[in-house]
C-alpha cells in the first residue's frame, strides 16, 4: 500500500482492525477442551494473552470454555494453568 | 465506534503480533478488564506498542496514542490538561515497559508525579529490553544472562541489582503504589480499579514473564510469575497513602526456595550454588521487610 495511490489519507487505523490478522496459522499445537471436565472457572480466559478463550453457556446452562481457533497461537498457557487439567495440547 | 468487543470482550483484540504465550499481553488483558470505555491509553515504545499496532492495523478498541520512548508521561499530562479544560472526567492510563520506566522515561515520570496529576501509570516489568532483543535494563535482576550482560567463563551475568522503582514512586508521595504479577489476573484487575479510584497519580508494576527473554517455554509465563511470588522475590504488594496495606501481608505464607523459580528459566541456568544463595538472601530480605 503506497501513499501515492491515495488509499490511505491519514495514519489513523480502525479500532480492533488487527482482527484481520488471523494468528491461528502460527499454531503447531492445538488446545482441546474436554467439556465434561471443565468446571467453568474462567482461569484460561483470564490468562490468555490473545483474548481468544471464551466462556459460553452449554445446553444445561453451565459455563464452559471455548477456543477461537482463528486467533489461538497454541502457546499452551491455558492447558498449563487449567486447575482440573481439562485442556490437552494436540499436535496440529 | 464499531467494535468486535462483544465477541471477544476485550479492549485489546486478538490478532496482535506478540509471541505465543506472552506474559505481558496476558497481564495487559487483565488491565483491560478494569477499564471502562471512557479511558484514553498512552503507550511508550516497547513490545506492547509494537506488537499491537503493526501499521495499518491496531488491536486497541480504546483511544490510544504512542509518542517517543521516554515521552508517555508528558503526553499523558497534555491529554489530562485538555480534558480538564473540557471539564471531562475521562481516565488516563499509561502503559509502559521496564526500559521506558526504569531507564529512559524516569526523569519525565518524576515530573508527572511532581505535578500530582490523576494518571495511572502501569509498568509491565519483563526485566529487560525485550523488544530489541533482551538487553539489560535497570530492572534486570542480579545474575541474569542477557545480551549485554552475557554469562560465561568470566561473568555470572548482570552484576547490578534491580532498581527499586516502588521506593522511587513512594518517595514522590504517591497515594497508590502496587506490585503484582501476570499469574494473578484478578489481583491485577482489582489493583488497577483501585488506582483509578484513587485521587492523584498512582503506579502499578506487573512482573510479566517474557518467553524469549526469560528463556522459558511458551506455556510457562503463568508458572514463572507464580513462582516469583511464592519464593518472595516479587511479592504482591500494595501501598495506600505510603503505608503497606494489610492485604499484602499473609501470616501463613511459607516461601519456596528461590531455586524453584530460577531453575525453570534459561537466563539463570548458569548460576552456581553460591550465586543462588545470594539470590536467596534477597528473598529472605523481602520476607523480613514486608512481613510476609
Amino acid at each position: 500500500m503506497s501513499l501515492k495511490n491515495n488509499k490511505i489519507k491519514n495514519p489513523v487505523t480502525q479500532p480492533g482492525s488487527a482482527l484481520n490478522n488471523k494468528t491461528g496459522d502460527w499454531r503447531t499445537e492445538k488446545p482441546i477442551i474436554d467439556p465434561n471436565l471443565c468446571i467453568g472457572c474462567s482461569r484460561c480466559v483470564k490468562m490468555c494473552p490473545d483474548a481468544c478463550m471464551l466462556m459460553k453457556l452449554d445446553k444445561e446452562g453451565k459455563l464452559k470454555a471455548e477456543v477461537d481457533y482463528d486467533y489461538c497461537k497454541g502457546c499452551g498457557l491455558c492447558a498449563s494453568e487449567c486447575p482440573v487439567k481439562a485442556i490437552l495440547m494436540e499436535k496440529e | 465506534m464499531s467494535t468486535n468487543k462483544k465477541k471477544f470482550n476485550s479492549f485489546l483484540s486478538p490478532g496482535h503480533n506478540a509471541c505465543a504465550g506472552c506474559g505481558q499481553l496476558s497481564a495487559a488483558q487483565s488491565v483491560m478488564r478494569a477499564l471502562t470505555d471512557d479511558t484514553i491509553l498512552i503507550s511508550s515504545t516497547g513490545c506492547l506498542e509494537v506488537t499491537t499496532t503493526a501499521y495499518p492495523q491496531s488491536s486497541w478498541q480504546l483511544p490510544w496514542i504512542h509518542s517517543l520512548f521516554e515521552n508517555a508521561a508528558p503526553v499523558a499530562s497534555g491529554i489530562k490538561a485538555a480534558l480538564k479544560k473540557k471539564k471531562k472526567k475521562t481516565k488516563v492510563v499509561i502503559q509502559a515497559g521496564d526500559g521506558a520506566t526504569y531507564d529512559i522515561g524516569i526523569g519525565l515520570i518524576s515530573g508527572m508525579w511532581e505535578r500530582n496529576e490523576e494518571i495511572v501509570y502501569i509498568c509491565y516489568d519483563t526485566e529487560a529490553y525485550s523488544n530489541t532483543g533482551i538487553q539489560a535494563s535497570g530492572s534486570t535482576p542480579w545474575g541474569a544472562n542477557t545480551v549485554t550482560t552475557p554469562a560465561g567463563e568470566k561473568s555470572f551475568g548482570s552484576n547490578q541489582q534491580k532498581k527499586d522503582m516502588l521506593k522511587i514512586a513512594l518517595a514522590h508521595g504517591l497515594n497508590y503504589v502496587a506490585q503484582s504479577t501476570t499469574a494473578f489476573p484478578d489481583d491485577i484487575t482489582n489493583k488497577v480499579k483501585k488506582a483509578l479510584a484513587t485521587p492523584g497519580p498512582s503506579y502499578i508494576q506487573i512482573l510479566s514473564p517474557c518467553v524469549p527473554g526469560w528463556k522459558i517455554k511458551t506455556n510457562q509465563a503463568g508458572e514463572g510469575a507464580r513462582l516469583a511470588v511464592q519464593t518472595a522475590l516479587y511479592p504482591l504488594l500494595e501501598y495506600t497513602n505510603g503505608e503497606l496495606s494489610n492485604s499484602s501481608i499473609n501470616k501463613n505464607f511459607k516461601a519456596l526456595p528461590v531455586s524453584d523459580y530460577l531453575s525453570i528459566q534459561g537466563r539463570f541456568k548458569h548460576l552456581s550454588e553460591a550465586e543462588i544463595k545470594q539470590i536467596q538472601a534477597l528473598a529472605d530480605k523481602n520476607l523480613k521487610l514486608f512481613k510476609l
